[in-house]
C-alpha cells in the first residue's frame, strides 16, 4: 500500500501498470439490525497494457507470467488494506475487465493458468476454486467479483459478490485485473447450508 | 439532534503510475472515504435542519483521519481535496448541503489549517449513482496542475432515506500536469486563492 515504485519495474514480463486501486467496505448495520462484527471485504484492482490488444496471437503465455505477477500483488495488496494477516482472511475471488482491442481469452490467460498458486501462497491455505468472471467492456463498466469461502466452497454463508469500478479504465488496450479478498461472509447470514464451522478443509468442496 | 446512524463505509485508493506518458517518479496517489448514513429527515418537508450539521462534525474528522491513513499517514502529503453527497431519493439536495461545513472544517482541521475553500458537488440520485467529486489545491484554489475530479460511488446506496458523505484527498498535480496557470511553488497562501 505504501509502496512508491512502480511494481512493473521489479519483474522481467512486459507488465506495465498504469494504476492500482484498492476498495474497502465495511458493513456495520442491515435494515437496522447491527452487524457484529462489522463484515469487511477489500479489492485490489490493477490496470495494465494489453501486449496483444488488437492483433490475434496464438501463445498467451506472456500474460500467463503476469497473471502470477499480479496473483501475488494484488493479493498483498488486498490483505494490507484490510488489515488482516493472510491465513485469517475467509473468502475470495478474481475478475478481468478486457478492453474493447482485447479478447476474453486474455482475460483467461491471466486469470487460470497461474494466478492462484501466488494467491494461495498469502493467504497460506486456499483448498477451495477462486470463483472468477470476465468481460469486456469499456472504460468504467462495472466488474462482479464472485466471491467463495477460500476453503470450502460450499460455505453457504460465503456466496458473495463484490462490485468494483474504476472510471477511466479499461482504456481500450488495457486490461483491468481484480482480487477480493474478505475477512467475513455476508452481513446476517442465515439461508442455512454448511457453516464454515463445519469444514472439513480436504476437497476444498465442504 | 437526530443521532448519526452509519451502515457502510467503503475507503478506496488510487496510485497512478503513468497515462500513457513518462512513468512518474513518485504516484500520484488519489484517496476517496464514502460513509452511507441514514438520512433522518427522509420522507417529509422539516424546516429546521442545521442542527445535524454538528452531528456530523465527529464523522467528518473520522474520514478526514481515514483519508490521511489510507495515503500513508503524513498530513503533510495531501496536497488536494473535494467533498461531495449523494442523497438518496425520499431526501432533498439541502439534505446534502448539510456536509458542506462538516466535510470541509474537518479536512481542514486535519491538514493543518488548510486556506483554499474545498470544491464540493451534491445530487440525489438511487443506488449506485456516481458522483464525480471536484479536487482542488488545499491552499490556492488557482493551482492548475491540481485541478482533478474522482469518481465515487457505491453499488447498493443511497437507498431512498439514506445518504453517501463523501470526502476527498490526493498527493499531487495530474499525473502528466502540462497546461501552465499557478503553480503549487508560486502560492502566496494569503487568500486561498493563489
Amino acid at each position: 500500500m505504501t509502496s512508491h515504485s512502480n511494481p512493473d519495474s521489479a519483474s522481467g514480463s512486459r507488465l506495465k501498470i498504469r494504476k492500482i486501486a484498492t476498495f474497502v467496505e465495511e458493513t456495520r448495520t442491515e435494515m437496522g439490525q447491527k452487524v457484529d462484527p462489522p463484515t469487511r471485504r477489500a479489492a485490489a484492482v490493477a490496470v495494465i497494457e494489453n501486449p496483444y490488444a488488437g492483433q490475434f496471437v496464438e501463445d498467451l503465455s506472456e500474460l500467463m507470467t503476469i497473471g502470477e505477477t499480479l496473483g501475488e500483488l494484488l493479493t498483498q495488496r488486498a490483505v494490507a488494506a484490510l488489515g488482516i494477516a493472510g491465513p485469517t482472511a475467509e473468502s475470495y475471488g478474481k475478475a478481468a475487465a478486457v478492453g474493447e482491442n482485447g479478447e476474453l481469452e486474455h482475460a483467461a490467460a491471466i486469470l487460470h493458468p497461474k494466478l492462484g498458486t501466488p494467491v494461495r501462497r498469502v493467504l497460506g491455505k486456499g483448498a477451495a476454486l477462486i470463483p472468477s468472471s470476465k468481460k469486456r467492456g469499456g472504460p468504467g463498466v462495472a466488474l462482479d467479483i464472485p466471491l467463495g469461502h477460500k476453503d470450502a466452497a460450499f460455505v453457504r454463508s460465503h456466496f458473495d459478490g463484490m462490485e468494483v469500478r474504476i472510471n477511466d479504465a479499461p482504456r481500450a488496450n488495457e486490461i483491468m485485473v481484480a482480487i477480493a479478498v474478505t475477512d467475513s461472509g455476508r452481513p446476517l447470514a442465515r439461508v442455512g447450508g454448511l457453516t464454515k464451522e463445519q469444514i472439513k478443509g480436504e476437497d476444498g468442496l465442504r | 439532534m437526530p443521532e448519526v446512524q452509519i451502515r457502510k463505509k467503503l475507503i478506496s485508493v488510487e496510485e497512478i503510475f503513468h497515462e500513457g506518458g513518462p512513468v512518474a517518479q513518485k504516484p500520484l496517489r488519489r484517496a476517496t472515504a464514502l460513509v452511507v448514513i441514514r438520512n433522518p429527515y427522509a420522507g417529509s418537508y422539516v424546516e429546521k435542519i442545521e442542527g445535524f450539521m454538528e452531528d456530523l462534525k465527529p464523522l467528518g474528522l473520522e474520514m478526514a483521519r481515514a483519508l490521511v491513513k489510507a495515503l500513508g499517514g503524513d498530513p503533510k502529503t495531501v496536497e488536494g481535496y473535494g467533498k461531495g453527497a449523494i442523497v438518496g431519493s425520499a431526501g432533498e439536495i439541502e439534505h446534502g448541503a448539510l456536509w458542506h461545513v462538516p466535510g470541509g472544517y474537518a479536512m481542514r482541521e486535519i491538514l493543518g489549517d488548510a486556506k483554499a475553500i474545498v470544491a464540493s458537488t451534491k445530487k440525489v440520485g438511487g443506488p449506485g449513482t456516481r458522483l464525480d467529486v471536484p479536487v482542488t489545491h488545499i491552499n490556492a484554489s488557482y493551482v492548475r496542475s491540481h485541478f482533478d475530479a474522482m469518481e465515487v460511488g457505491i453499488t447498493d446506496a443511497p437507498r431512498a432515506d439514506e445518504i453517501v458523505l463523501a470526502l476527498v484527498m490526493t498527493t499531487g498535480a495530474r499525473v502528466h500536469a502540462r497546461v501552465g496557470g499557478l503553480k503549487a511553488s508560486e502560492i502566496k497562501g494569503e487568500d486561498g486563492l493563489r
